[in-house]
């Protein structure tokens, strides 16, 4: 390896590289190559930075200068000005929106000031496709501690005694679930990491394995090291090409370097990862429905138990864990279950990723101790609401969760206390909402989601589900009437009590939290035929004010109904049985004349 | 649904493509996955010779296509429009740009158009959160997008001078 | 430890270890409705999605309620089978399936035998809380069988007959979510499709969803058109499976009161399939020995084993999945074509009465026979031997119509000469008959002897395949018994890989034979009626005078009189057939 003076890292996330990183890179390049610098400054892709909000983001090493909103056009200055003659680039950097001060290294920044990086450690600092770059950083010598010093059982104890749990959402703890797979006898086990990432709006998985492949396959060989399995494979998302380029990558780099395959390190120990694609199937999240799915079958789900874990993949005892769970795992290794349990709160240890994202002004992928607050989370780390607003709700857990108000704000983030305010803790997406947000048509924008993805095998699902949005379909149309909301209620409760999986069994979270904490919205729907967040088009009004109408015909001209009459010169008139809310005259008035309600 | 005959060589490939999973059932998705890349749909026509090939049922294999949203049975328009319909693009208004997109095309989600150069099709989080409302057409990310630029994206497409652009990116 | 210790209801009980909730619950005479679920106990035959949710109990310690199906009973398990909790869950679930099911029940051919009109009816339902969209189809209708996926609840027991038992797979759960529902590929109707109308999907389907196509007003229309003579012939599985629609006990055999009610409908003449079958056996019997001698001489082009085909679903089993073999069955026509074939020519011509004016039926516990008088090479110039073929259970929609008390009736016989028929034709109806009545008549022919015995047990039983040698004199004869295509399938897999040594093999597509057919009464998933059945149609056997075909005196008669001897140029053209590559 050359030993370069400089190093750029370039964003290499799918957000960032939709916002022409590749293009950034190139031209990066080219300048350095122009300028003859290519024997000093090496340019590189790395995973994602997490501060999606301002990618895409150029790092320059050793210096620790954060560029954000980077254009292929800034490639010149940067080179020119901060490789050449050493003068950061003070328009790239990122201004904090309270001092207004530039900030050059990120550890200034209030996104970074709170995070924790354990799951995300590498991300942002190595090169995904170089095994070499995450060797440098302890990688794969947990794998080699256990092969090398630890019994399985004792790999098992060490997990179970950090206080891992499942971080796909249903919070499992993780060295239990190893344990009771090592101890069901079978000639042949596997191990399965879910990629399927599915929740609209979180996209740490994807992360994870577009930044650092290699820690989920060094997990995964820790595993089926420790349940006495010899195969393991990962069930992606095909709309994740890059990922899965990427984990290509590695898969063949780490069978290179003798860490997958025959005899690893020399132990006996032999492992081997396949990779399987997903189709969009939310469902297959779910542990059954995914080992259907990977067996070329339908992802519905079945009973549990058996639990995968007993009888899974081909009918064989199966350990599946999420992306985020594994690559927790070589850490605590490194560095002990009593330090990670030292983290987080009494029943969450560790941190947790989210994928913060909405009406917020920081949108990204963080990550948090476990405790810590949704205020931290959304004021400090995610810079507060966007364009001034009012926070309204946030919605954690995907579609399975529950949207919270400001009450919740200083609740500290784990797993029972989300449960206890009625929500979840998901795979974390965090979607934060402003008062513009109308929280019936929240909870029907979820439900359509769940409707889409139901599998359609029980009934409370496949056709509850339905029979719930179009309830809510009705009470946004200005068709409720106020014992829908108890209808909701109990139908709710049914849908959650008798569905077959998960996904049927919280698929009306969303709901019934909004009629919890919103029910006074619903009410002003059903009972005054308004939409208080002014999103409910049937329920809207447009009027035309008539101290400010000058006649001029405008709205007149455009109306596409033909609901505006009025002669020229004198103010018009909207004929609300006619009006279908489309909103152009509103567009088009240059008088202001017209007026929402 | 109008009833295709399929080139000799277009079976050879499917039939290529199925001995590579070792003709095996529990391969079905990776083969689906594999065909519809190289054919960039799946006819009934295919699943038949699939089905043949996997030594299983074409009901069965119609019931994974059917099952899965990724499977598709319609060829996609010359550029396939994808609205991103994740949470964070929603409270961002992704509906309203999919409804300006479906006035402007006048086909409904999952159609295409009848001149075959545009398909609209919803797809869950790209995962591109902060550039919400996300579009793709084809490979090329649109962020941030307004209701008021649908109306130029498919006019720069329909134009052709951005054709070149959206096939190489 | 192999029994658990577990409260239902306040009962405390012990059950074996492995058992469900329901299956325990049961044991205590604790009825938890179920919908999807169907189990047909010692065939192997299980339909367990846990899908419509309707068994949910409460266990106690559990978040979510437990579905009795396929929950597992555990050491100290409570269970609540009928909490408020359970009953308000499983009233919702049964209102949301009403709520996407047509409401047109007064005129559903289900009416009266549906699942899910009596689930609504067990539960009290008496009004749908829930409305909206229901999801809607094209009706499919084929030679046998109508699709209207319109009531289909999405239990997916047809797709488990059609799959793991018929391994036809034809039918596949299609699409997600709300729009889900049990289709052939393609959405495609069934006459385009592999399937070969067993009906078994027909026989286990809970709503009127499959049902077989009704040709009871055609029958009607033939029956009051003076210028027609309209015969009827009935299978031996009806007489075993009648009664049950007039609640009487499965098992009892109304032979007698099947003729009289058939002769009270105004059929001109009340004849046997039973006969027919005896025709079969000495056509099949000769075919079986022909090729056993040319095997013997060392004839390398013989194919062996012989297969029947008296099972029209079978038949076009192979036809689509074994093309290859097409050569090794039997070419006998179905008892039900001889049938036809002989009552067209030989009766007709008997009676002078014109082929066109001669109108057969036959009364049939299947749906393939609808599709297999339909066939073209049954028919000639266009007019078929057989013109409708009735079901058991649209049999008893005609008496009931027609006002007959049956169970009053008395015993009648059937008319002659197509209505005399031996032991050896009853048995026909279940699995394992009709080998056994081939084994009978070909042991005499073959040995010149009289057999020793006339109950062959070995060959009798529910087992899916089963297999017997029986000594021929001296020579063993291998013989093979499936019923199920999957057994069939199974079977055929052997003879292609070259394993079997067997000389005959009896395949029925229908579990336990044409008493399990897709026309029967519907048995609801209790097994114990389709044993109830066999074990009828073994009595009237036992009850025969004469119990071998080729003793059947009109059998002797027909050959002198008409046909010359078994396979002769007159018996080839009009009882036996080919068969299609339909790949």
């Amino acid at each position: 390896m050359t030993d370069y003076k400089m190093h750029l890292l370039i964003c290499g996330g799918t957000g960032c590289k939709a916002a022409e990183s590749d293009e950034i890179k190139k031209s990066l390049k080219n300048w350095i190559d122009e300028l003859g610098l290519e024997d000093d400054v090496q340019v590189v892709f790395t995973g994602c930075f997490g501060f999606c909000e301002k990618g895409p983001i150029v790092k320059v090493m050793p210096d620790n200068t954060f560029y954000v909103n980077v254009k292929p056009d800034d490639a010149e200055e940067i080179v020119k000005e901060h490789l050449l003659k050493g003068r950061p680039v003070q328009r790239l950097l990122y201004t904090d929106p309270v001092s207004k001060k530039a900030i050059s290294d990120s550890k200034g920044m209030n996104f970074y000031k709170k995070q924790l990086r354990i799951a995300l450690r590498n991300c942002g600092f190595i090169n995904p496709e170089s095994i070499d770059e995450y060797i440098s950083r302890d990688g794969y010598m947990a794998l080699g501690k256990c092969l090398g010093e630890l019994t399985p059982d004792e790999t098992i104890k060490e997990i179970k005694d950090s206080g891992l749990r499942g971080r796909g959402g249903g919070g499992f703890p993780t060295g239990l679930k190893w344990e009771i797979t090592r101890n069901v006898e079978s000639d042949e086990k596997y191990v399965v990491c879910n990629a399927d990432e599915g929740d609209p709006g979180a996209f740490m998985d994807r992360s994870i394995l577009e930044g650092d492949p290699h820690s989920v396959i060094e997990a995964m060989a820790i595993c089926g090291y420790c349940i006495g399995a010899e195969n393991g494979l990962v069930y992606i998302r095909a709309e994740y090409p890059l990922a899965i380029e990427r984990l290509k990558i590695a898969l063949n780099q780490a069978r290179e370097y003798g860490l997958l395959g025959e005899d690893i390190l020399g132990t006996g120990f032999n492992f081997e990862i396949d990779i399987r694609l997903g189709a969009g199937a939310f469902v297959c999240g779910e542990e059954t429905a995914l080992i259907h799915s990977m067996e070329g079958l339908r992802g519905e789900p079945t009973f549990k138990p058996p639990f995968p874990s007993v009888s899974g993949y081909l009918g064989k005892p199966t350990n599946v864990n999420n992306v985020e769970t594994f690559a927790n795992i070589p850490v605590i290794l490194n560095k002990g279950a009593s330090w990670f349990s030292k983290i987080g709160t009494e029943k969450s240890k560790g941190t947790k990723v989210f994928a913060l994202a909405g009406k917020i002004n920081n949108v990204g992928l963080i990550e948090v101790p476990m405790g810590t607050t949704l205020r931290e989370v959304i004021y400090d780390i995610g810079g507060g609401i966007k364009d001034g607003k009012g926070f309204k709700s946030v919605q954690t857990g995907g579609p399975s969760g529950g949207c919270l108000t400001k009450d919740f704000l200083d609740t500290p983030i784990d797993y029972d206390n989300l449960i206890k305010a009625g929500s979840m803790m998901g795979s974390g997406g965090m979607i934060v909402m402003d008062e513009d947000d109308c929280m019936v048509s929240i909870a029907k924008f979820y439900l359509e989601f769940t409707l889409e993805e139901s599998c359609g095998k029980c009934s409370p699902c496949r056709i509850g589900n339905k029979r719930l949005h179009e309830i809510l379909e009705n009470i946004t149309n200005g068709n409720g009437k106020e014992e829908d909301l108890e209808r909701l209620k109990l139908l709710s409760n049914v849908i959650k009590d008798t569905s077959l999986c998960g996904l049927g069994q919280s698929s009306p979270n969303p709901v019934l939290s909004t009629i919890l904490n919103f029910e006074d919205e619903y009410l002003a729907h059903v009972n005054e035929g308004k939409c208080p967040a002014g999103q409910c088009k049937a329920l809207l009004k447009y009027e035309i004010i008539e101290d400010l109408c000058t006649g001029c015909t405008l709205c007149f001209r455009n109306c596409p109904v033909g609901a505006i009459t009025g002669e020229r010169r004198q103010p018009h008139y909207i004929d609300q049985s006619l009006c279908i809310k489309c909103g152009v005259c509103y567009e088009k008035c240059k008088f202001n004349a017209i007026r929402l309600s | 649904m109008p009833k295709i005959k399929l080139a000799e060589n277009t079976v050879q490939q499917i039939k290529e493509v199925c001995a590579e999973f070792g003709n095996k059932e529990g391969e079905l998705i990776n083969v689906l996955h594999k065909v519809q890349n190289k054919l960039g749909y799946l006819p009934a026509e295919v699943q038949e010779v699939i089905a043949r090939e996997l030594k299983t049922s074409v009901a069965k294999v119609y019931g994974v296509v059917t099952f899965y949203s990724f499977f598709t049975m319609i060829p996609k328009g010359e550029f396939p429009i994808s609205i991103c319909m994740g949470t964070a693009c929603y409270v961002r208004g992704a509906e309203q740009v999919l409804s300006e997109f479906k006035r402007q095309l006048k086909v409904e989600v999952g159609e295409s158009t009848d001149d075959g150069k545009f398909s609209l099709n919803c797809l869950r989080c790209v995962g591109a959160c902060g550039l919400a409302p996300v579009v793709m057409v084809g490979e090329k990310v649109f962020g941030r997008v307004a209701p008021t630029q649908v109306v130029n994206i498919i006019k720069e497409y329909r134009e052709g001078c951005a054709s070149e652009n959206a096939k190489s990116a | 430890m192999d029994t658990v210790q577990l409260t239902i209801d306040n009962k405390p009980l012990v059950v074996k270890k492995g058992a469900t909730i329901l299956e325990a619950a049961k044991s205590i005479g604790v009825h938890i409705p179920t919908l999807c679920h169907m189990k047909l106990d010692d065939m192997n035959i299980e339909n367990k999605p846990g899908g419509c949710r309707v068994c949910v109990v409460e266990v106690e310690g559990r978040r979510n309620l437990a579905p009795a199906c396929c929950t597992e009973v555990a050491e100290g398990m409570v269970v609540h089978s009928h909490s408020i909790r359970a009953i308000n869950a499983r009233r919702t679930v049964v209102e949301l399936i009403l709520s996407d099911h047509p409401a047109d029940c007064l005129i559903c051919a289900k009416s009266g035998n549906c699942e899910l009109q009596d689930m609504a009816h067990h539960l009290g339902i008496r009004e749908i809380h829930y409305k909206g969209e229901q999801s809607t189809y094209r009706e499919d209708t084929s030679p046998a069988i109508i699709r209207d996926v319109d009531k289909c609840i999405m239990c997916r027991r047809c797709e488990m007959m059609c799959n793991e038992v018929q391994t036809v797979g034809v039918l596949s759960a299609i699409n997600r979510g709300f729009n889900s529902v049990v289709s052939p590929a393609f959405e495609m109707n069934l006459d385009h499709s592999v399937c070969t109308y067993c009906g078994q999907c027909v026989a286990v389907c809970p709503t009127g969803a499959l049902t077989e196509v009704n040709q009871t007003n055609n029958v009607v229309r033939a029956l009051s058109d003076p210028a027609k003579t309209v015969i009827v012939q009935t299978a031996p599985a009806v007489r075993a499976a009648l009664g049950e629609e007039f609640g009487m006990e499965p098992g009892t055999l109304v032979t007698g009161k099947l003729v009289s009610a058939l002769r009270s409908l105004g059929f001109d003449k009340v004849f046997d399939t039973d006969f027919a079958a005896d025709l079969t056996i000495m056509e099949e019997g000769t075919e079986l020995l022909n090729r056993l001698t040319k095997f013997l001489e060392g004839d390398k082009d013989v194919q062996l084993p012989i297969l029947t085909s008296c099972c029209p679903a079978w038949v076009k089993f192979f036809e689509h999945q074994f093309p290859q073999l097409k050569d090794i069955p039997s070419t006998a026509r179905s008892p039900q074509q001889m049938f036809g074939s002989i009552a067209k020519t030989y009766f007709a011509e008997k009676m002078g009465i014109k082929r066109e004016d001669l109108v057969v039926v036959s009364i049939m516990p299947c749906v393939a026979k609808k599709y297999e008088c339909g066939r073209d090479e049954f028919k000639v110039d266009g007019n078929p031997d057989v013109d409708y073929a009735l079901t058991t259970r649209e049999l008893a929609s005609l008496i009931k119509l027609a006002n007959i008390n049956f169970s009053r009736l008395s015993n009648e016989d059937f008319d002659q000469p197509l209505g005399e028929s031996t032991g050896a034709g009853v048995i026909f109806g279940t699995t394992g008959g009709v080998i056994e009545a081939a084994v009978r008549t070909a042991y005499e022919l073959y040995t010149k002897k009289p057999l020793p015995k006339i109950d062959f047990n070995e060959l009798r039983g529910m087992e899916g395949i089963r297999q017997a040698t029986i000594d021929f004199d001296g020579f063993p004869i291998n013989i093979g018994i499936a019923h199920g295509l999957g057994n069939a399938r199974e079977l055929l897999k052997r003879i292609e890989e070259g394993e079997s040594n067997f000389h005959a093999i009896e395949i029925m597509s229908c579990p336990g034979g044409c008493i399990g057919g897709g026309g029967q009464p519907y048995h609801h998933g209790n097994v114990d009626i389709l044993k109830k059945r066999q074990m009828a149609i073994y009595q009237e056997d036992g009850n025969k005078k004469i119990r071998k075909s080729h003793e059947n005196p009109y059998i002797i008669q027909l050959y002198e009189e008409f046909l010359g001897k078994p396979m002769s140029e007159k018996a080839h053209q009009l009882l036996h057939t080919e068969y299609f590559d339909r790949t």
